[in-house]
């Protein structure tokens, strides 16, 4: 395959981007995007030039370091799929693609493709946690949860934290990754402690970080590698004005 | 030890994406109910002058005998005003915190923007409330009617109606209105943290039926007037 890429060049977080025009004429259909990026890479190292900085780790879809706007979506063209799991079979000979960071005042761009997601981490220590006592594990069957609240509850953990949703929100909101934290917590018995606190504390440390507010579109779970439902956000909202009329106060 | 200060509940609303957003569900389900009274107040005019006019002048007298003449209509203007303001304000402020969001845009379009409705939003609302304004010189204090302010209520909506262009508006307006309600009524739901996986796509057909139902029942007013139903 022959592809013509743009890519968003940015030395530094200060520096002014640019998107510059790559071609790559060997591309098989069976790598990987990321591959397919190592191969441009290889060639800018042989000719002496910078190569395009994108984070990465895994390579199965399940650590979410990868992540780019590909032609306009996060994660690429195909729906449930992290960046590192899209291959290159899903585009055709003689494409242009455009290729762009997270954009989001909260993501800064750290060098070229990669931004720092570190205002997660912030939202995740306001509250993304339950107490438990350390030490010898408890018998895992002592505390019995229902079918539908560990279900809902396990679809809300699969969220790996990728920021894709922020980057396809127009506008520029982390709901669907808080909401995916607070439902996944708040639903176990071991969530519930700090339920009240939680979602007023992380929604809190949310909008303090310069995250947009939700308007309820939904791009942010069309873009979701996982799938999240976006009733996480109802579950958010009703645990937010629960313990907002309840008298419960961020700390 | 720190004391935190007990923030009371209208600041600590105030205070976050949600709450903002809490406040243009409430008084949104304020307009909401209003609107549909009204369309139901305006499809009177099917029924002749004189229906018409006598539902006119009953909303006037509606417990004349405890808050006086026009006594209900102003506490409906006094509420609905105040709601239009927290309405407006709250939107406004989370409009800001989103064009704050992204300084730096997407070179290459985004796929995925939602639903139109949900994409117009924000300029549709200001399409509505100039809509509204109009309105209000046109058939409250009379001031853009054709007719002097004393005539009857019907004569004075068949007079706004003649023009072309006052139907026209009206009209975008009243779609510009389905829209909102579209998106709007579906949002305040899953606001107000009434969804599940399992109903969204029952609420969103439910929002789709009453946005589709009021904007028809408005719509056909100025229809019937410039097709001669109504004179």
């Amino acid at each position: 395959m022959k592809l013509t890429l743009r890519i968003w060049r940015q030395a530094s977080p200060e520096a002014k981007g640019k998107m510059q025009s790559y071609t790559l004429d060997d591309v098989e259909p069976d790598m990987s995007f990321l591959e397919m990026l190592d191969v441009l890479n290889e060639k800018l190292v042989l000719d002496g030039k910078d190569p395009v900085s994108f984070d990465h780790d895994c390579r199965e879809g399940i650590c979410g370091s990868c992540g780019m706007v590909i032609n306009g979506n996060a994660h690429g063209p195909q729906q449930y799929t992290t960046t590192c799991q899209l291959h290159m079979r899903h585009f055709n000979d003689g494409d242009t693609i455009d290729i762009e960071p997270w954009r989001a005042r909260a993501f800064p761009v750290v060098k070229d493709l990669v931004v720092d997601r570190s205002a997660f981490d912030e939202i995740i220590k306001s509250g993304g946690y339950i107490s438990v006592n350390t030490g010898s594990a408890p018998e895992a069957h002592a505390i019995p949860v229902d079918k539908v609240s560990a279900d809902d509850a396990f679809d809300a953990a699969t969220c790996i934290g990728c920021g894709a949703c922020v980057a396809a929100c127009p506008n520029g909101s982390s709901m669907l990754f808080t909401a995916a934290k607070v439902t996944h917590l708040g639903l176990l018995p071991q969530g519930q402690p700090e339920r009240q606190t939680r979602a007023i504390n992380m929604l809190a440390k949310q909008d303090e970080l310069d995250f947009g507010g939700c308007t309820n579109v939904g791009a942010c779970h069309e873009v979701c590698p996982k799938g999240i439902p976006l009733a996480s956000i109802a579950q958010l909202n009703h645990d937010v004005l629960g313990a907002t009329l309840a008298g419960a106060r961020s700390d | 030890m720190v004391i935190t200060p007990q923030r009371n509940i209208v600041s600590r609303t105030w205070g976050t994406s949600v709450g903002k957003k809490s406040v243009i569900a409430v008084t949104g389900a304020i307009f909401l109910i209003y609107v549909i009274a009204h369309m139901l107040g305006n499809l009177k005019v099917f029924f002749g002058i004189q229906a018409f006019d006598a539902y006119a002048q009953h909303l006037r007298e509606i417990g004349e005998a405890i808050v006086g003449y026009e006594g209900v209509l102003w506490i409906l203007r006094v509420v609905l005003l105040t709601s239009l303001v927290l309405h407006m304000w709250a939107a406004f402020s989370l409009w800001y915190k989103a064009k704050k969001a992204r300084p730096v845009g997407y070179q290459h379009r985004q796929r995925w923007e939602g639903s139109y409705a949900a994409r117009t939003m924000r300029w549709g609302g200001v399409i509505i409330f100039l809509f509204i304004v109009w309105h209000i010189l046109d058939l409250t204090t009379g001031t853009v009617n054709p007719l002097p302010g004393e005539s009857s209520a019907y004569m004075k909506l068949v007079a706004s109606f003649d023009r072309w262009y006052v139907s026209l508006f009206y009209i975008l307006a009243v779609v510009a209105l389905g829209f909102h309600i579209r998106h709007g009524l579906w949002s305040a739901i899953q606001t107000f943290g009434a969804n599940s996986a399992l109903k969204q796509n029952a609420l969103k057909t439910l929002a789709f039926v009453v946005a589709a139902v009021i904007t028809i029942g408005f719509a056909i007013v100025p229809l019937a007037v410039m097709t001669g139903l109504v004179r």
